[in-house]
């Protein structure tokens, strides 16, 4: 190619470029995105899990559709599974079945697609755990807050209409709790369940109703969310933790393109190759063996995906209470735990909220706090996860029975008791921890490190060598900040008119008094201290 | 990746004090931030050979990825989908199964580990600070918007002409009705739906597992038997809703140990029908403990004592099992006197 | 001649003597074996089962009467080693390994089914896999069984720390005597309800999905005990696996020093 060629036409992919440019304006969109910084932690890759088993979720999902028949027409079995052939089934369960047994490969997409479910569930937990304890939720973030939570509720939602679909003896019997949960709901509950199951249970609609749901509806909206969830975690930049360096104002990192690039899209295929492996290893809700449903059948043991389990077990412990009262009936046994759910769920999902709303404060945050700097907060969050999880030992409890060698009443009562007692010790016990991690830093900071090196010193006593702490350190350790308990005002104003203080105001004082009063947090160290320390003694 | 074989001089000088060590560089402010730690080179970015390695590394695994796909092919092609293999510790599972899982976990394992390996060894790790900039607008940029928006809604007259402004109101609040309205056929209403079964006089209650109508001779104590209202079937288009609240749990107390009058006198020579149906979210309830008497709901723990009225004795459920009365026809059966006097299954608001 | 006649005269009489008298004995000797097998149990029964259930089977307050409950159930409790309990009852006795021979089992059983009519142990063509329909069998155990032992016979708990024992490794006898009888809590199901090909079915049924060459196609069965195994698993190793790959993700590269 001659010279001149080269100065006429650019490369071939630059051509393409171009071409896009000019309609799409992607070297703008390159500009301010393709060599955007990410900090390294791995605690940051759980919102990764989560995407891609989602991406990993609508793949298998839609190849799945291609052989469901999500239909409650009763058809007789005949495929390879000997055990069940020639029983009564719908054409639900039956196409399940095909896609076990008789289209191969069918059985691993849809372990895949059950195992990651349950995977994408747990990442969202976990990372949902990680924001809410490094306060990662604070402006400008609270909106993503909401969208990640809202992800999670859909998430069980769709999980639990995905479950359902095989028509299933196990799933069957969640399906009827949910008709029976609806049936609690005063004045409108019986027209509710009437209306979704097109007249009594079970029918003959919920299958092909729920499928519209699980593959529509419910991902449609999650889809939406997650694109905005990420829109914003671009344009937010991630947060990152205190160090050297990293101030309020940067994000320090490796650039998307090429590290971030490789490091994700990589991650995308770890994540993917495990599930698969997972799959061809471990099998997930294998309907054989359940059985086709019936509503006069029922096994022991029967419990929803582990995400429901918290729901499940709420229903468990509660006692039995009705009230019947001028004729109609109050189902308090299974109303008060429906309720339960919604607002124990979304204590959490309002908690960036309040806690602004104590604080005051109105600046943006991208520096996370070490879960220790937020007493508080964090022995919230351990009591929030603490009454989670012995929901879901209760959730459990004729399994966790068995298997203990308990009597299952003992454990409905210690989750009865637990439900209470659980988080109001984990709620002290974590504050008091966080406290104590707190004067250890205060102590590092002043008195250095411990090097594990003693010394003898010349009138006999021994001491172990502290060595003082690099500037990085120090800087690391104290650059967090520490919020000052709000106080009511002066009551009377400059004119010496008394000013009345409003109720709210009131709340907001001792809370933030509780939040970061002396009994929550350890002072930390100031220059003074540190330099009145170094100077006096040296290196002790 | 030992240091050994790295020639000396490619190695970075000894820095004065590395990561954490002793030394505050600010006399004035020991907390002050110190700012980004100086870049430290990995042994790939100054021993070319080590970087050789890490790239054959990287293509390794990209390998392996390929041959694991062709491995995939291979099983699916070759592989018939109902061959059982037995693997230690998995058991006797689906050889198709297990080989796809694999060879495709394998695929793209190697890809995603490939990639990650290249990063982490090949590509800078120098790390690179971003600003950031304040969300919230600037002030001038604000007052910009603000006014824009006072023209646009002047322009719009929307506040001054008020007809207008309502009467849209009230148009885009009624038309979503016609949403609502056209989900009114979901599903027929509740009417008294609830409150009704199979069961009547005279039907014979029908053994579930022979298709046979029961005797009492059948029903010994402390045996336990499942039923059916006559003339349902398997086949029968409404089996499943019918069932769903017909199915009957029978079973025989001596007479001396019922407690609760009014069980014993619909009973049959102590032969009990109650529903199976539980009546706190309606899972079929059948864990019978013939010493105890009681039946337990395998879905959430409620406890009934059968010899007492099936009243509640644990968990969650609101009240008792509704009791079917039975008597014996003329020619010796099993019979209803009637259906359930209560409506069986989950309690709801209308139920009273 | 006469020899001849004689000699056929002899024969005859001695077949029609054969014929009168050989079966004769044979029953006789069945019922000595069997009343010989009786006393055996007798003393067997004096031994190790009197203390709680009565001298003459007639029960006290530390074990039920025996009378009528058949040679089955004497077979099923003694055979899986659940009797004779231990005296310090638990709620449930369990399974443990059985001090009797077979053959001292069979002579208690003989015993206990003179005391009075009741279900006597089932023979091979009675449990054994011929003509036995796998899939209705299915269908009876989730309408019968499963509710306590679980979908494929895992067991569960019952109320105040009774429970359902697993059915894995089951004699397919003791199953139908099981079944038949009703030890312990279970309530029974007798030919009435649950005819005998109906357990028969429901043996094949849990030979198919519960014995130790049962096939899990999708992989590692989980105890097969549905989801909370199943959650258990998928945090573990699932997740778990995936945060320990996003360790080595995010984790910086050695870097090269001077050692």
């Amino acid at each position: 190619m001659s010279n001149k060629d080269d100065r006429r036409k650019a490369p071939a992919g630059e051509r393409v470029a171009d071409w896009a440019d000019g309609r799409l304006g992607i070297y703008s969109l390159a500009k301010a995105n393709m060599r955007k910084i990410f900090p390294d932690h791995w605690s940051f890759m759980l919102g990764e899990i989560c995407l891609y088993s989602f991406i990993i979720i609508i793949l298998t999902g839609v190849y799945l559709t291609l052989f469901f028949h999500p239909s409650m027409n009763e058809v007789e079995y005949h495929g390879s599974y000997v055990p069940l052939q020639g029983q009564l089934m719908s054409e639900a369960f039956n196409s399940t079945m095909h896609i076990s047994f008789d289209v191969r490969g069918g059985l691993l997409i849809r372990q895949i697609h059950h195992w990651a479910a349950v995977i994408f569930l747990a990442g969202m937990f976990v990372h949902m755990m990680r924001v809410f304890f490094t306060g990662a939720f604070r402006k400008p973030r609270e909106i993503n807050w909401l969208f990640g939570f809202l992800l999670f509720v859909l998430g069980m939602f769709t999980g639990f209409t995905g479950y359902s679909l095989p028509d299933d003896l196990l799933s069957g019997t969640g399906v009827r709790f949910t008709q029976g949960a609806i049936l609690s709901v005063p004045i409108v509950g019986t027209y509710i369940s009437m209306f979704l199951f097109g007249g009594e249970f079970p029918g003959g609609d919920f299958v092909a109703r729920f499928y519209s749901i699980h593959i529509l509806l419910l991902p449609g909206i999650m889809l939406g969310l997650v694109v905005g969830h990420l829109i914003l975690v671009f344009y937010h930049k991630h947060t990152q933790f205190a160090g050297p360096g990293r101030t309020n104002k940067n994000v320090v990192g490796m650039p998307l393109l090429p590290v971030y690039m490789a490091k994700a899209g990589g991650f995308f295929f770890l994540v993917f190759g495990a599930i698969a492996a997972i799959s061809g290893i471990a099998s997930i809700n294998p309907i054989w063996v359940l059985g086709p449903y019936r509503p006069d059948q029922v096994s022991t043991g029967a419990q929803p995906d582990w995400y429901m389990g918290f729901a499940e077990g709420l229903i468990r412990a509660m006692p039995g209470w009705e009230i019947n009262i001028w004729g109609h009936t109050l189902v308090m046994g299974v109303f008060v735990p429906l309720v339960l759910f919604g607002v124990f769920l979304g204590m959490i999902a309002v908690y960036p909220f309040i806690e602004s709303w104590v604080t005051g404060d109105k600046r943006e945050h991208h520096i996370l706090d070490r879960p220790r700097n937020a007493p508080t907060r964090t022995a919230f969050g351990v009591a929030w996860v603490t009454g989670y999880m012995i929901m879901l030992i209760g959730g459990g409890n004729d399994i966790f029975a068995t298997h203990f060698h308990l009597s299952i009443n003992a454990v409905t009562w210690f989750v009865r008791i637990g439900f209470f007692a659980g988080p109001v010790i984990a709620f002290v016990v974590t504050k008091r921890i966080c406290l104590g991690l707190q004067r250890r830093d205060k102590e590092k900071v002043l008195h250095g490190r411990e090097t594990g090196t003693i010394k003898r010193l010349p009138h006999g006593e021994f001491i172990e060598v502290h060595e003082p702490l690099s500037q990085e350190a120090l800087y690391t350790l104290t650059s967090h900040e520490q919020y000052a308990p709000a106080e009511i005002g002066p009551t009377v104003d400059e004119n010496g008119v008394e000013r009345k203080v409003k109720r709210g105001e009131k709340v907001r004082v001792k809370l933030s008094k509780a939040y970061y009063g002396e009994e929550s947090q350890i002072p930390k160290p100031t220059v003074e201290e540190y330099k009145e320390i170094t100077s006096g003694h040296g290196h002790h | 990746m030992s240091s050994q074989d790295i020639p000396e001089e490619n190695l970075p000088a000894e820095r004065d004090h590395a990561h954490g060590a002793v030394g505050v560089a600010d006399e004035k402010n020991p907390f002050a931030d110190p700012g980004l730690p100086p870049h430290e080179h990995r042994i790939q970015d100054i021993d070319e050979r080590a970087a050789k390695r890490s790239e054959r590394a990287v293509a390794f695994l990209f390998t392996l990825s390929m041959l694991a796909t062709v491995g995939f092919i291979a099983s699916y092609v070759a592989i018939p989908h109902d061959k059982s293999v037995f693997i230690f510790p998995l058991g006797h599972i689906s050889a198709l199964n297990f080989a796809l899982g694999m060879t495709l976990g394998a695929a793209l394992f190697c890809i995603g580990a490939g990639a990650v390996h290249w990063a982490r060894t090949l590509m800078s790790d120098v790390e690179i600070a971003d600003e950031r900039h304040p969300i919230s607008a600037e002030p001038e940029v604000k007052a910009k918007v603000m006014a824009d928006f006072r023209d646009g809604a002047r322009e719009s007259a929307l506040g001054r002409r008020k007809l207008i402004r309502n009467t849209m109101f009230g148009a885009l609040a009624l038309f979503p009705l016609s949403g609502v309205v056209l989900l009114r056929d979901l599903g027929p209403l509740p009417e008294d739906k609830l409150r009704h079964t199979l069961w009547a006089k005279g039907k014979l209650l029908v053994n579930m597992n022979t298709n046979e109508p029961l005797r009492p001779s059948d029903v010994a104590v402390g045996s336990l038997t499942f039923a059916k209202p006559e003339g349902l079937e398997e086949h029968d288009h409404e089996f499943q809703t019918e069932i769903a609240k017909a199915a009957l749990m029978i079973v025989r107390i001596q007479p001396d140990n019922i407690k609760d009058k009014r069980e014993l006198e619909w009973s049959h020579e102590g032969i009990v029908a109650y529903s199976k149906i539980c009546t706190h979210v309606g899972c079929p309830i059948s864990l019978y403990e013939q010493q105890t008497h009681h039946v337990l709901c395998p879905c959430h723990q409620s406890t009934f004592d059968l010899s007492d009225g099936a009243r509640v004795i644990f968990g969650p459920a609101g009240h008792a099992l509704p009791q079917l009365r039975i008597g014996v026809n003329d020619e010796g059966y099993l019979e209803a006197l009637g259906d359930f006097e209560e409506p069986v299954g989950p309690a709801f608001w209308e139920r009273g | 001649m006469a020899a001849l006649v004689v000699l056929l005269l002899a024969l005859a009489c001695t077949g029609g003597l054969y014929a009168a008298f050989a079966p004769a004995s044979k029953a006789q000797a069945d019922e000595t074996a069997q009343s010989l097998a009786i006393d055996e149990g007798k003393k067997l029964y004096a031994v190790g089962c009197a203390s709680c259930h009565g001298t003459g089977g007639q029960g006290s307050s530390d074990g039920p009467s025996l009378v009528g409950v058949g040679a089955a159930a004497v077979d099923f409790q003694v055979s899986t080693g659940r009797m004779p309990a231990a005296t310090s009852q638990t709620v449930q006795v369990p399974e443990k390994p059985t001090i009797y021979s077979q053959a001292q089992i069979d002579q208690l059983a003989a015993y206990i089914a003179s005391l009075g009519a009741g279900p006597s142990v089932p023979t091979e063509a009675q449990y054994g896999p011929e003509g036995a329909d796998i899939a209705k069998g299915g269908d009876l155990f989730r309408t019968n069984c499963a509710q306590c032992h679980n979908f494929t016979g895992k067991g569960g708990a019952l109320t105040r720390g009774k429970y359902a024992p697993s059915l894995e490794g089951v004699d397919p006898k003791h199953i139908y005597e099981a079944m038949q009888t009703g030890p312990q809590n279970m309530p029974s199901f007798p030919d009435t309800t649950l005819s005998e090909q109906n357990k028969k079915d429901i043996i094949a049924y849990l030979d198919a999905v519960n014995s130790s060459d049962s096939e899990s196609p999708g992989g590692l069965e989980l105890g097969g005990l549905g989801p909370v195994s199943e959650g258990l698993f998928g945090w573990i190793f699932g997740l778990g696996g995936l945060i320990a790959v996003a360790v080595w993700v995010a984790a910086r590269t050695a870097k090269a020093r001077k050692s």
